[in-house]
């Protein structure tokens, strides 16, 4: 039997309604997009443009401000590379947070190299970030805010809207990386005054391997420099042959999750409500990471104290989750995100990430529910730590021989 | 990550989980290893005090599989053994027998550390010189 899937922050399944919408953009529909001359290109030329507007109706935008790439990775480094070279004569200052993804974060390590100042904001302990620190560091050298819409690991939504209000007041170009916002929660760039948006399609049940990014084209216009050089596709922004198929795809996923929406975010709620009470009512010393009050309706993230995160995904291996433990990282340093939140280093370790999605079912909540429950109690009886705190001990005070 | 079978059965069937009473002149603990590191290994022996041979191991262990398997095996191989014996097991040993990747060496090393700490802990309560402790 294959696993649960409960890592839909990781990637989602593909929604069969999407497939079928791709399926004839491989075959008799194969033209591509930038022929001008032959129905061929014509047929790929309509479907990328219904996509643009699909995309664009779901985020509030104009289709025209929609460009295509290969994924989140790439159009935040469009984003943020891109307005940093092109608006370099009017600063080099750009301003994120600490729990951001790598594709920003690292993007962010690349322009400091080449002469950028970056501020990485510190995030409180419910993982949103503190607005007037935002506004203190903006300075007349700030070019870009780039602060995520919704977290991967912790499914905290950050105050996306009141990020852009304090970005349109100093005149700095605000970014988001929303891939884990859009087709899950209402995302609007006029109302959240949002100037670049980035998604992608293999986390609302599109494929692999497609993407967009978000540029706004008035008040103000937002220009980019282009970081591959070709034949000028995408307005100039983003040269390459458009993989027509896999934008189909995106657009179609985003379609259906604007239909969706409302009906979905609630079940997976209430799913995910019970996932915790559950492990809440019989589990003692479990602890949220993350507010839960400004959240991802499908996220929770919980620490199973004294129970070392890749222990128990072993003892979980017929459910398909994350952990914040070290040693399920490649870098074998406890999650960066939880630990931005002040978490120790000691309950990053027993950290688990529940990521629900549409295709999950009651029935899989109660199976989670109580298999997490017999699998921490027994590691908890095999755990000295969970015995010494039993015993009244307090962990902090030991004289622990560190290797 | 795929772990050998040997890992996953002590996982699955860990030996001797528990505790002896560390009041016991008898018994031996030792713990090692720090919450914050993310494994922290107890295990204690309690030697017959007629043969000098260790009756009992129990461990208990907060860390990955192969830090579970490690502490496991270890009790396994301390009963029935002198304790100058048991002195004798090195990581090595348990990388081998466990089958255990490059990463997960440092648990084998917390095992001997574990066996080392207990046996001090013993001769120091019988009130010979404690082991010269490696770090």
């Amino acid at each position: 039997m294959k696993p649960i899937y409960f890592d839909n922050h990781a990637t989602t399944q593909l929604d069969p309604r999407v497939l079928q919408a791709m399926l004839p953009y491989f075959t008799e529909h194969f033209g591509n997009a930038a022929s001008r001359n032959h129905a061929y290109g014509w047929e790929a030329e309509e479907a990328v443009e219904k996509s643009r507007r699909q995309i664009a109706s779901l985020i509030g935008a104009n289709a025209k401000e929609i460009v295509f790439t290969s994924g989140a990775t790439e159009s935040n480094n469009l984003a943020i590379k891109g307005v940093a070279e092109m608006y370099a004569e009017k600063g080099n200052h750009i301003i994120t947070a600490a729990t951001e993804h790598k594709a920003v974060l690292d993007t962010c390590k690349h322009l400091e190299k080449k002469g950028c100042r970056v501020t990485y904001l510190p995030v409180m302990g419910d993982g949103r970030i503190d607005l007037d620190m935002l506004r203190g560091a903006i300075t007349d050298q700030t070019i870009l805010i780039s602060i995520m819409y919704a977290n991967n690991e912790i499914g905290v939504v950050q105050p996306v809207a009141e990020i852009g209000k304090i970005a349109k007041e100093r005149g700095v170009l605000f970014h988001t990386d929303a891939v884990q916002a859009v087709g899950k929660i209402p995302v609007n760039v006029i109302a959240d005054q949002v100037d670049l948006l980035s998604v992608t399609a293999h986390k609302m049940y599109g494929p692999k391997g497609v993407g967009a990014l978000y540029v706004r084209r008035k008040s103000p216009r937002v220009q980019l420099t282009a970081q591959m050089d070709g034949g000028g596709h995408e307005r100039g922004m983003r040269s390459g042959t458009l993989n027509v198929p896999g934008i189909v795809g995106l657009g179609e996923a985003c379609a259906i999750a604007q239909a969706e929406m409302p009906e979905e975010s609630q079940r997976l709620r209430g799913m995910r409500d019970r996932l915790r009470a559950r492990l809440e009512a019989t589990l003692d010393e479990v602890f949220i990471n993350g507010s839960m009050e400004h959240r991802l309706p499908h996220n929770l993230n919980m620490s199973f104290a004294y129970v070392e995160g890749e222990s128990l995904l072993m003892g979980i291996d017929d459910i398909a989750v994350s952990s914040g433990s070290a040693c399920t990282s490649a870098t074998l340093e406890p999650s960066y995100v939880l630990k931005a939140l002040g978490l120790g280093d000691d309950m990053a370790h027993t950290s688990i990430r529940f990521g629900l999605g549409r295709f999950n079912t009651e029935a899989e909540i109660d199976y989670v529910a109580d298999k997490m429950i017999a699998v921490v109690t027994k590691l908890r009886e095999l755990s000295p730590l969970y015995e010494m705190v039993k015993e009244g001990i307090d962990l902090s005070k030991v004289q622990w021989t560190a290797h | 990550m795929a772990y050998s079978n040997k890992v996953l059965d002590h996982y699955n069937h860990p030996r001797n989980v528990g505790s002896l009473d560390k009041n016991d002149a008898q018994v031996g603990t030792g713990m090692v290893g720090a919450p914050e590191c993310g494994d922290v290994m107890k295990l204690q022996i309690k030697v017959n005090p007629e043969t000098g041979i260790i009756d009992d191991a129990k461990f208990k262990t907060f860390g990955c599989g192969s830090a579970i398997a490690s502490s496991s095996l270890a009790t396994e191989w301390l009963k029935g053994k002198t304790v100058d014996e048991a002195l004798a097991i090195k990581n090595t040993d348990i990388v081998n027998e466990l089958a255990l990747p490059p990463v997960k060496i440092h648990c084998s090393v917390l095992a001997e550390d574990a066996i080392k700490a207990a046996i001090n802990d013993y001769k120091v309560k019988q009130g010979a010189a404690p082991l010269l402790q490696a770090h």
